[in-house]
């Protein structure tokens, strides 16, 4: 299996290199910086096939300014100081118009000086904790207060949670979402013991005692839920052993902000039943361009029950985005393009628009879904709109009066109490 | 965003109505002349009026719904609201009727009011979807039909789900059942239910009765409610007015507070057992090829891996039998992981005997090998492996203490196989070779025995232990290329703390770390805890550079 699709990959890797001696000028060339191999290849290599999908799209309707389309394709390797050393190799060699890459904060936080210094563009499509903006980078995946924040204020309003397990693995991401959550909460009149945070190592498989310990914090009386930013491997432990404890959705629902379809492919989705994911996008929502998408996607990949999911829409989205931004600024130079992107509008996939803001995040909206036993999810609420992505969390303290605006301010960090830009690639 | 949230309250109120007008229209004839001058009464009169709100109503309004079918007794409700809670509820047909169907792809329905079995095309069907709050509302509704259930434990479960949520309706149901209730142990959970609902009778004495029938419960109920009753407001006054209450729930938390110290404690080091059980499985198979060969196999964690992948390929080949599947799953990873293991012995180690930095390096590069197949063969993402019935749920001993059966089993399994595997080395002819050649190669061998063939069969033995506990490890975690990555290091760190070359050593010095990390981790969270045991693992050994039980006499040497 793996010869026949190093086969595959060997026989146009040769044909493009062999015309691109002979045409480089003729084909627009795109980066996809997304690890192939190692720990993150399960998720991101989805992504990379994507943004061939897409590739693939634009070329069979005449390409982009008269030119095709030409895929870039590099593996990082889930190794960070490699995307940084990929992320120059596609800038400078090969001198790509856009990069679609990055799933890890840390990968993104180790290409940033390089997308920076060498005035590249890459659009990140995964969800993350925001604190911050970069110049040269597009966020299409969900900030805080577009998947964190909502999903909070749906449990404390319409299931009436008065206790708060924040549960999450130890690295960056979930130490600031759940920052910023205590912090959303502390406002919102939780007291301070009706909140417990606790973090636990990646790939974490002995749950037995933390489950018992939200057990006991759950029995206290009060309606209790889980915000989970449990990453990856070490949420299916921990849902059995939920399950094994007999502490069902109904009693303790738990909210996971990485728990999508492609996940759950990987496990049986019985005893997960009811428990809530937050995400801008779900796989079974009926939409006319949802279903069409899905269908071409199970054509490009040839196979019918391969999963889309929210980091996938949003490469889409970022994908549509930079195509009219290069449309418009009749050039593929990055600097025009990003001159060109805030304001533009696109349609998403379950029937909203997704707007390029001036601090280089997209409008979105939110969904909370309960697993289903197929592993799918069923929306059982959504924003009413679309939510705008907030660079700067207004919670925290130390960052509410941190704004980022790349049209007029011309600064990823600028505070309006101050008036002093810092950071984040200002000129 | 203000302007949206109008919006939705005023189309929620809208709905409301709309609802309120369904349910007036849809009454039968004489229901509808009562009800129409009667607007503040919106139950509905009978189940088809409840029907005809159910698909167009939002959860809220379902939520009532349930509650209101629930009240009305009548016992078609009780197929309409399993149906509900199965997903098997439609709305459908030429008329948007509710229909209950098991198979919506053919379109096979039944009507809930008449029973009657029909066809319609399976487009028009669409699932009436429930949450959260609409399945918790349906099992208290369902259990008032359990509640006089011939089969005893139907009952028992039936009141501990009406006692999830109490009402005056589910008090009396409760009343009268318990006068005509013959089981103690069903008895015995209605009256400590009523009690709870005593608790807040504006009669002292009814009160003062209900904490006396609670006094010896563990339930966290009563604990919630009891310390409630204790508790000082702004004011100074107590949440029980009465002295005498107060004095007999004050003598109850004493002893529910003492109880549950002593149950959290024995929770502790069965959770320290179950722990350090998994931890010696993962080192029982290690403590044959490092601690008896002396060899450093690297790629120990991935023999265990194959040993859970078998399961998952066990699985696969009989779908129909997953109870029985671990079962057959168990010789057939100790055959898989023991013929790897010879190989790798044959073809890698054998030639590297006396170099252990080159057997090293060799059997790391193996192990890279190893997963890099497993990831082609069966792909880069997690398998799997479903968790037959008799390993799921917990043993609950009593309201705050309970284990999970995988745990118990797994604690159990592990002092089985290390038994198993004491009686092969002590009483089994290839057992005396293997501490034979162990002991003195030289000697073994002018003795007659064939020390090559002992090399492979021991090494074998280790691998196959391996795959065993790659079976036990596909129940507590994913079976994905990285599994054993993720127990070798702690493999090893078992071993060299119990004293290489010593099985009771592994077995003892797994289970002491497993129990110290439990003992550690509530008061510094699991990852301080874990950095804790390998600090002090490594001033350990430090003090006692071969472990716990160090090797004695001339094998010592070698």
């Amino acid at each position: 299996m793996k010869m026949r699709k190093l086969f595959e990959w060997a026989v146009p890797a040769t044909l493009i290199v062999a015309s691109s001696l002979a045409s480089a000028a003729d084909t627009i060339k795109v980066g996809v910086l997304h690890s192939l191999s190692g720990t993150m290849a399960i998720s991101e290599t989805t992504l990379k096939d994507t943004v061939l999908m897409m590739i693939d799209e634009q070329n069979k309707k005449g390409g982009l300014l008269g030119k095709k389309l030409e895929a870039v394709v590099v593996d990082p390797a889930s190794n960070w100081p490699l995307f940084a050393e990929k992320a120059a190799e596609l800038l400078e060699k090969d001198k790509v118009a856009v990069v679609f890459g990055c799933w890890t904060s840390v990968s993104r936080k180790s290409v940033l000086p390089v997308f920076e210094k060498d005035n590249g563009l890459l659009f990140y499509p995964v969800q993350y904790e925001g604190e911050e903006s970069s110049k040269n980078v597009i966020y299409t995946g969900a900030a805080p207060n577009q998947q964190a924040i909502p999903a909070v204020e749906y449990l404390m309003k319409d299931v009436g949670v008065k206790r708060w397990v924040l549960e999450g693995t130890d690295y960056v991401y979930p130490r600031t979402t759940n920052k910023i959550l205590e912090a959303f909460l502390l406002q919102k009149g939780v007291k301070p013991e009706d909140i417990m945070i606790n973090y636990t190592p990646f790939g974490f498989s002995d749950w037995t005692s933390e489950v018992t310990k939200i057990k006991a914090f759950g029995s206290a009386g009060k309606k209790t839920a889980v915000v989970s930013t449990i990453n990856g491997d070490a949420n299916v432990p921990f849902y059995k052993e939920l399950g094994n404890q007999k502490i069902s959705a109904e009693d303790i629902p738990v909210v996971a902000f990485s728990v999508g379809e492609e996940e759950l492919s990987g496990l049986d989705a019985k005893p997960l039943v009811g428990h809530l994911a937050a995400w801008n996008y779900f796989m079974s929502i009926d939409t006319p361009a949802n279903k069409s998408w899905i269908a071409t996607w199970h054509t490009f990949t040839k196979n019918p029950k391969r999963t889309f999911n929210d980091p996938m829409e949003a490469t889409v989205i970022g994908f549509s985005l930079w195509v009219k931004a290069v449309q418009k600024a009749n050039s593929t130079d990055p600097e025009k393009v990003i001159a060109a992107l805030p304001g533009l509008e696109v349609a998403n996939l379950t029937g909203g628009i997704a707007k390029v803001l001036p601090n280089h995040h997209i409008t979105k909206p939110v969904y909370i879904g309960e697993v289903r036993a197929d592993g799918q999810f069923d929306v059982v609420w959504k924003t009413p709109g679309t939510v705008p992505g907030e660079a700067w969390s207004h919670y925290l303290p130390a960052d509410k009066d941190i704004v980022a605006d790349w049209v007029t301010l011309k600064c990823g960090n600028y505070n309006t109490a101050t008036k002093v830009c810092s950071g984040q690639n200002y000129k | 965003m203000g302007c949206f949230a109008t919006l939705a309250r005023l189309t929620r109120g809208l709905t409301t109505v709309g609802v309120l007008a369904a349910l007036l229209l849809a009454g039968n004839p004489p229901a509808r002349a009562d009800a129409a001058p009667d607007a503040a009464a919106p139950a509905p009169a009978n189940l088809s009026a409840a029907l005809a709100a159910l698909p167009t109503a939002d959860y809220p309004t379902k939520q009532t719904l349930i509650r209101q079918m629930g009240e009305l007794h009548d016992p078609r409700v009780r197929a309409v609201l399993g149906a509900l809670l199965e997903g098997h509820l439609y709305a459908g047909g030429e008329d948007g009727r509710v229909l209950i169907s098991q198979d919506a792809e053919q379109g096979i329905v039944t009507d809930p009011l008449t029973g009657a079995a029909s066809r319609v095309p399976p487009d028009s069907l669409t699932r009436i979807g429930v949450n959260n709050q609409l399945r918790k509302a349906l099992r208290v509704a369902l259990a008032q039909f359990d509640l006089s259930d011939p089969d005893a434990g139907k009952r028992l479960a039936a009141v501990h789900e009406m006692l999830r949520a109490v009402d005056a309706d589910s008090l009396g149901l409760l009343r009268v059942r318990m006068a005509q209730e013959k089981s103690a142990a069903v008895k015995r959970e209605i009256r400590a239910g009523l009690a709870l609902a005593d608790l807040d009778s504006s009669d002292a004495d009814v009160r003062l009765a209900a904490v006396k029938t609670l006094s010896g419960s563990l339930n966290t109920d009563v604990y919630n409610r009891l310390s409630a009753m204790m508790q000082r407001s702004a004011d100074g006054s107590f949440g029980e007015s009465d002295e005498r209450v107060r004095a007999a729930a004050r003598v109850s938390l004493n002893t529910i507070d003492r109880q549950r110290s002593l149950y959290s404690m024995v929770q502790t080091l069965l959770f320290g057992l179950s722990q350090g059980s998994v931890l010696v499985l993962a080192a029982i198979g290690l403590a044959i090829t490092f601690g008896v060969m002396g060899v450093i196999n690297m790629a120990h964690g991935e023999l265990m891996m194959l040993g859970a992948y078998t399961t998952y390929v066990v699985q696969q080949l009989m779908p129909q039998h997953i109870g029985a599947s671990i079962l057959v799953a168990i010789p057939a990873a100790f055959f898989v992981s023991g013929l790897a293991g010879v190989a790798i012995e044959r073809g890698i180690v054998r030639h590297l005997y006396g170099r252990p930095l080159e057997t090293l390096l060799a059997t790391f590069g193996l192990s890279l090998i190893l997963q890099q197949a497993v990831r082609d063969i069966f792909s880069a993402n997690n398998r799997p492996v479903e968790t037959p019935a008799w390993l799921a749920g917990s043993l609950d001993i009593n309201e705050v203490l309970s284990i999970t059966y995988n745990r118990l089993y797994i604690i159990v399994f592990t002092f089985a196989l290390f038994l198993v595997l004491l009686a092969v080395l002590k009483r089994t002819r290839l057992g005396l070779e293997v501490r034979a050649v162990s002991q003195n190669r030289a000697m073994a061998k002018a003795m007659g025995i064939r020390t090559e063939w002992v090399d492979a069969m021991t090494f074998g033995l280790g691998s196959g232990i391996a795959g065993i506990a790659g079976v036990a490890l596909s129940q507590l975690t994913n079976v994905g290329p990285n599994l054993g990555q993720s127990y070798i290091v702690d493999s090893f760190m078992v071993v060299v703390f119990g004293g290489v070359g010593n099985l009771w050593g592994t077995q003892l010095g797994g289970n002491a770390l497993g129990i110290v990390n439990k003992v550690l981790e509530p008061y510094s969270g699991a990852v301080l805890a874990k950095i804790f045991v390998l600090v002090f693992l490594i001033l350990f050994i430090q003090r006692r550079p071969r472990g716990l039980f160090p090797q004695r006499g001339r094998a010592a040497e070698g």
